[in-house]
């Protein structure tokens, strides 16, 4: 069989963290009551005049700087003209001929390589209202608080070739879009949203074929399985001497499949024409310089740095660095912990199951990262076992988190004797009551040293150090 | 440009409209005289002239992120045709 190779692009909607839309100071909020967020403009009643929001020019502006981009110094917007219910105006405000960002990268890591994927562009606009289809048999019911709220779309090359190069872009675009509070990257409740331009064609070809685009994919793990059956579907279609039509698909989470939802010839003619009632932007490289300096670390300065400095494995980097918040307390971990080690298998152990176990996010986190430097501490100190820590010291801190690990180490019961002095009377009674086992170590049956340890550890009721009882009695018996 | 029946009826479907009968007859007549007159315009030779998109210099009005509530729900729903106490109801898109 022939080789087929898949082109895939990917079109990506974020909404942005704005506190009011894109042209009117209607609350931004997603699930207020229906139709509370709403005004004139919004509405789209005649004879009002839009306004464009300064923070969403900044955001967008901040995501063109680190995907490098390169800012349209002057641009304008434009009107796409479609009717549908759920937008009032008759066309969305967009922009058309003079994206604000153009011409950029972002490098993604798929498996073990590293690929770089090219952005042609970023564009300010508008998102639509909601149309809710299946909640009464005759009406479609329409929510307008969304209408107006600031997106960007990024429209990626068609560099990808595979489901899972495109599931690692997304993966990366959330990341930056939520390390710079540009969106909250929710996709299942729409805020970051994306479309899949898909064709197959001949390994060795030089010319793109007809691509269809897949529409309604809510999470990273269906935009992967619509591609991988749209790939699927088309190299067939090849194989069986058809062809491929441009039309748009839609992507049915249940089945995994595709099906179309309109063709090229119901497709819609947007007619766009410049949006008379906005001024155009002006931005300054004054300004740009500006939002640039401004810009926190980026996840991928951060895996640098986990990886090269801090010396975490490639899979730790990577879990931690998966959400920003989580990666924020990290770093504050190793700042008050001085212990990167320690501070990654807190963070993606015991931190991370009681965030799952409880629903909750690390912003909810009871615990303060200079609480888990004290346990970590009396962890190195060898004050108490790691599974005491884990067990006993964390989860009663948890409950009281007033009281310090130290103090409650001591009220359990959990301090580990590790005063030399104190193991000694303790190793030599055990030596005296187990003389035949001395006798086996001595005669080279080494193993029989974990029973003389575990003797010492329940005559202490199991609070002394362990290593340090391993240690000392290796030292008695030789 | 030549306002034929089928590119009205195109016009038609992508705003939601319909024509029939004398009002077709009467549309294409109006839309005839819209772009005969248009295309008046397009006689003169603009190439070498930067298209103007904006009639006034000015730039960057913009307004701070701030919100305003400026009207209530239930002054929103006024104008609509059909609704409910949450929502405005329109024809059925989907089934």
């Amino acid at each position: 069989m022939k080789t087929y190779e898949a082109i895939i692009g990917l079109e990506i909607h974020a909404q942005l963290l704005t506190q009011s839309k894109a042209f009117c100071a209607d609350n931004a909020a997603f699930g207020d009551e229906p139709n509370t967020n709403v005004s004139a403009i919004s509405l789209g009643h005649p004879g009002t005049l839009p306004k464009m929001n300064k923070k969403s020019v900044e955001l967008a502006i901040k995501m063109g700087i680190v995907t490098h981009c390169q800012i349209d110094k002057h641009c304008y917007f434009a009107r796409k003209n479609y009717f549908y219910p759920d937008l009032p105006k008759g066309y969305q405000t967009t922009q058309d001929k003079t994206p604000i960002c153009t011409e950029g990268y972002i490098d993604i890591k798929v498996g073990e390589y590293i690929k770089r994927i090219g952005i042609q562009r970023i564009h300010l606009e508008e998102d639509a209202g909601k149309s809710i289809h299946d909640q009464d048999p005759f009406d479609t019911l329409i929510d307008l608080n969304r209408a107006g709220v600031p997106l960007i779309e990024i429209v990626s090359k068609p560099d990808m070739r595979s489901a899972q190069e495109a599931a690692a872009y997304i993966t990366e675009i959330r990341k930056i879009v939520r390390y710079l509070d540009i969106c909250d990257g929710n996709m299942e409740e729409g805020s970051l949203r994306c479309d899949v331009n898909v064709s197959v064609r001949l390994k060795g070809e030089t010319n793109f074929r007809t691509r269809t685009e897949i529409k309604n994919l809510n999470s990273i793990r269906n935009v992967e399985r619509a591609i991988e059956y749209e790939i699927q579907r088309q190299t067939q279609i090849y194989e069986a001497g058809g062809t491929i039509e441009q039309e748009t698909r839609n992507f049915d989470p249940v089945s995994g499949t595709t099906s179309s939802m309109r063709t090229k010839e119901t497709a819609h003619d947007y007619r766009y024409f410049p949006e008379p009632d906005l001024l155009p932007l002006q931005i300054e490289d004054s300004y740009i310089q500006h939002l640039a300096n401004s810009l926190p670390a980026l996840p991928a300065q951060r895996y640098e740095k986990y990886t090269k400095e801090l010396k975490l494995s490639d899979f730790e980097a990577t879990t931690i660095l998966e959400q920003k918040e989580i990666s924020d307390y990290f770093e504050e971990l190793v700042k008050v912990s001085q212990n990167p080690k320690q501070s990654a298998n807190w963070v993606m152990g015991p931190i991370k199951t009681y965030l799952n176990e409880t629903a909750t996010h690390i912003q909810q986190f009871p615990l303060t990262p200079a609480h888990i430097a004290q346990i970590i501490e009396l962890i190195i100190q060898d004050k108490i076992s790691t599974t005491a820590a884990k067990e006993v010291v964390f989860i009663e801190m948890l409950k009281n988190p007033s009281l310090s690990a130290l103090e409650i180490a001591t009220q359990k019961g959990v301090l580990q004797q590790s005063n030399t002095e104190d193991l000694k009377p303790l190793i030599e009674n055990i030596i005296q009551k187990f003389p035949a086992q001395v006798q086996e170590y001595k005669n080279g049956k080494t193993g029989i040293l974990g029973f003389l340890v575990g003797q010492v550890m329940k005559a202490s009721g199991g609070k002394a150090n362990p290593k340090l009882v391993n240690q000392m009695m290796q030292e008695a018996l030789n | 440009m030549q306002i034929n029946e089928a590119l009205i009826r195109r016009l038609a479907q992508l705003s939601k409209l319909e024509f029939e009968g004398e009002e077709l007859a009467h549309i294409q007549q109006d839309l005839s005289q819209i772009v005969r007159f248009v295309d008046k315009l397009n006689e003169l030779d603009t190439s070498g002239t930067e298209p103007l998109i904006h009639i006034v210099n000015e730039v960057n009005h913009l307004r701070e992120d701030v919100v305003k509530q400026e009207i209530t729900h239930k002054e929103a729903l006024l104008n609509a045709p059909k609704k409910d106490s949450d929502y405005i109801r329109v024809p059925k898109v989907l089934s």
